[in-house]
């Protein structure tokens, strides 16, 4: 599904290089929910930002459903990211003038479709997360919890395939870090959804696959 | 997708209350000067009654002696334009040829109380080449011009002021020691058409001497109505064959040798006027110039403003392009959140400045004025602002594309 060969991020400034990531190869199946685990530093959101397209690797491959990207532009990444991928952020960067299902609707508005489609897409997802009394709200008048089940429903809402969560359960308390935990392994097992999740929570891993370490950009498991 | 950038762009507007103030003050304010200047000038030059034929009429509104040391600039006087304008009358594209005074201030005392009026002497052509609105009576005739008889056209606001509004056909006025026999009565005419504008209108023969007749420079103005627009360059360019003949008979010639002037139409009189030196292509360039620079400045506030913004924006930027927002996607977005601005600020524009010519109407600083909002100049400013919208977006909006998602994930604009 996702295929890094040999990739390294450096990062350049006048005086000095600090390499973030060095030669990394990983390589992430169908279906597959893998955590990613490492000290602050070490790499962990470089990393998942490359797989999210967000960003470009230094040197290395990097390729989603078979397909290297290192030849893709603006418009080629950007409609892979709104096809393929679906992002859950530790902020959870909602937008906070509009309502939840406005929200939830974001990813759509880049596909041709219907307003009514998309509208009844938005809803179905945060069905899916529980929140479907909450659809006119705004994120203000949301719980951390709540703000961040609506998150996934905006990555859920299109169907990508993969999520990448940058440590979606670090800015909640356990009870609702286990629910949105909850909501992630359902999407996994019942939907097949790929998930790689950062994570600084241990008791989180265990709950995945696989465990990704890394260590000063190097991958040390 | 449409309806979700409104959305955003009128809680942006709302979130950022002074911001969106200052923007839509600059926009207002450039819309109601546009409007107000382009209502005062269509007020002036466009074809209303009673000049509704100014796009086949011209003047001969002012004359330039000038000799080596002494240089002499006013209207024609009678005598020169019937010497050497009225001939023009004989040429084929020429229907109609007027002589008449400009509008001079006339005194009269009603009950003991001053009143000044402005009285223009014209020939009996005058009114057949301007289209008054008759509210009794109608114009006095080429015979009675010719016969001297002391008769008058009046304007309502006269009619008001010597009879208290009521009907004034066939009674008298008395103005700078004549009296006069009303024969018509007109609709006010605003103080800005110079070549009809008048409280009273006499015959010119009726004027107190005859000394009117030999004046070179004096306060007259000639008007030739053509056939056709296509008419005008001939005239004009006849006009200025007998200027050239004129040269050679000048009053003084010792102290002047040539003569300027022309055959115009109403912008170029006022340009001759007023600004005689430029010729009036280059003052529609400058007005333009002008035009743009003013617009100019609410853009740059609004590229300014629209900068600053980005900063309090980098994080839906970072997440509308991790959901897959192309560069050229928001850009449209922020046009779109843009264009409102420029929407509600023209919107606004309007009313201020429909309020602003109301006033203006209302104060009498221009007298008789009937400045009106022309919707077509309104459209011509929102098209204005609209493009001046779209281009103090674009700089901004392509900054802001630019951002680097993940940067901006962070909340960095740069």
């Amino acid at each position: 599904m996702i295929s890094l060969q040999q990739v390294s991020k450096k990062y350049r400034t006048e005086r000095v290089e600090t390499t973030a990531l060095d030669n990394i190869n990983l390589e992430v199946g169908k279906g597959e929910f893998i955590s990613i685990m490492g000290p602050s530093g070490c790499g962990k959101s470089t990393l998942l930002n490359l797989m999210g397209l967000l960003d470009e690797p230094s040197s290395g491959k990097v390729a989603i459903g078979g397909k290297a990207i290192d030849r893709y532009g603006d418009r080629d990444l950007a409609r892979l990211r709104n096809e393929r991928i679906g992002f859950i952020f530790q902020q959870f960067h909602l937008v906070s003038d509009l309502s939840v299902v406005d929200n939830v609707e974001i990813p759509l508005l880049y596909r041709k479709m219907s307003n009514k489609e998309r509208r009844r897409m938005a809803l179905a997802a945060l069905d899916r997360v529980g929140l479907s009394s909450r659809t006119r709200h705004f994120p203000t008048q949301l719980s951390g919890g709540q703000q961040q089940r609506v998150a996934i429903a905006r990555a859920i809402v299109g169907n990508p395939g993969v999520l990448l969560a940058d440590e979606p359960t670090g800015n909640l308390d356990s009870q609702m870090g286990d629910e949105i935990m909850g909501i992630l392994e359902d999407l996994n097992q019942k939907e097949e959804a790929t998930i790689i999740m950062v994570t600084h929570d241990p008791r989180m891993a265990e709950k995945t696959h696989r465990v990704v370490r890394l260590f000063d950009g190097r991958q040390v498991q | 997708m449409i309806r979700n950038y409104l959305k955003v762009a009128l809680k942006v507007l709302a979130r950022r209350k002074f911001f969106t103030f200052i923007s839509l003050f600059g926009i207002c304010i450039t819309l109601v000067v546009l409007m107000v200047v382009t209502a005062i000038l269509d007020n002036a030059l466009a074809p209303h009654s009673p000049e509704t034929r100014s796009d086949r009429t011209l003047g001969v509104y002012a004359l330039k002696m000038r000799g080596p040391e002494n240089v002499q600039k006013s209207e024609p006087g009678y005598g020169f334009l019937d010497r050497y304008a009225r001939p023009l009358a004989a040429l084929p594209g020429v229907e109609r040829f007027s002589i008449a005074s400009t509008s001079q201030t006339a005194v009269s005392f009603l009950g003991g109380k001053r009143i000044e009026s402005g009285l223009r002497r014209t020939d009996g052509e005058f009114w057949q080449i301007l289209d008054f609105q008759f509210l009794e009576g109608g114009p006095f005739t080429a015979e009675a011009e010719r016969n001297a008889q002391f008769v008058a056209v009046i304007n309502e606001t006269t009619r008001q002021r010597f009879f208290g509004g009521k009907p004034a056909l066939g009674r008298t006025i008395e103005v700078d020691g004549q009296r006069f026999r009303v024969v018509g009565v007109v609709r006010d005419v605003p103080d800005l058409r110079f070549s009809s504008f008048s409280d009273i209108w006499v015959p010119i023969s009726t004027a107190k001497s005859a000394s009117y007749k030999d004046k070179w420079m004096d306060s007259f103005q000639a008007l030739i109505l053509a056939r056709g627009p296509a008419d005008l360059p001939a005239i004009k360019s006849e006009f200025q064959a007998r200027l050239r003949e004129a040269e050679g008979h000048l009053p003084d010639p010792k102290n002047f040798k040539t003569l300027t002037g022309g055959a115009d139409t109403l912008f170029e009189g006022i340009v001759r006027s007023n600004v005689e030196e430029l010729p009036p292509g280059a003052v529609r360039a400058v007005m333009f110039l002008l035009m743009l620079l003013f617009m100019l400045l609410p853009t740059l506030n609004l590229v300014n403003i629209n900068l600053s913004r980005i900063l309090d924006r980098a994080s839906e930027i970072g997440v509308r392009k991790a959901f897959g927002a192309s560069s050229r996607a928001l850009v449209g977005q922020f046009v779109v959140e843009n264009l409102v601005l420029t929407l509600i600020g023209a919107v606004a524009g309007l009313v201020l400045a429909s309020l602003v010519l109301e006033a203006l109407n209302a104060s009498g600083l221009i007298p008789y004025a009937q400045l009106a909002l022309n919707f077509r100049i309104f459209l011509y400013g929102l098209a204005m602002a609209l493009f001046f919208g779209v281009l103090s977006a674009v700089y901004p909006a392509w900054r802001m594309s630019k951002l680097h998602p993940v940067q901006a994930l962070r909340g960095r604009s740069v």
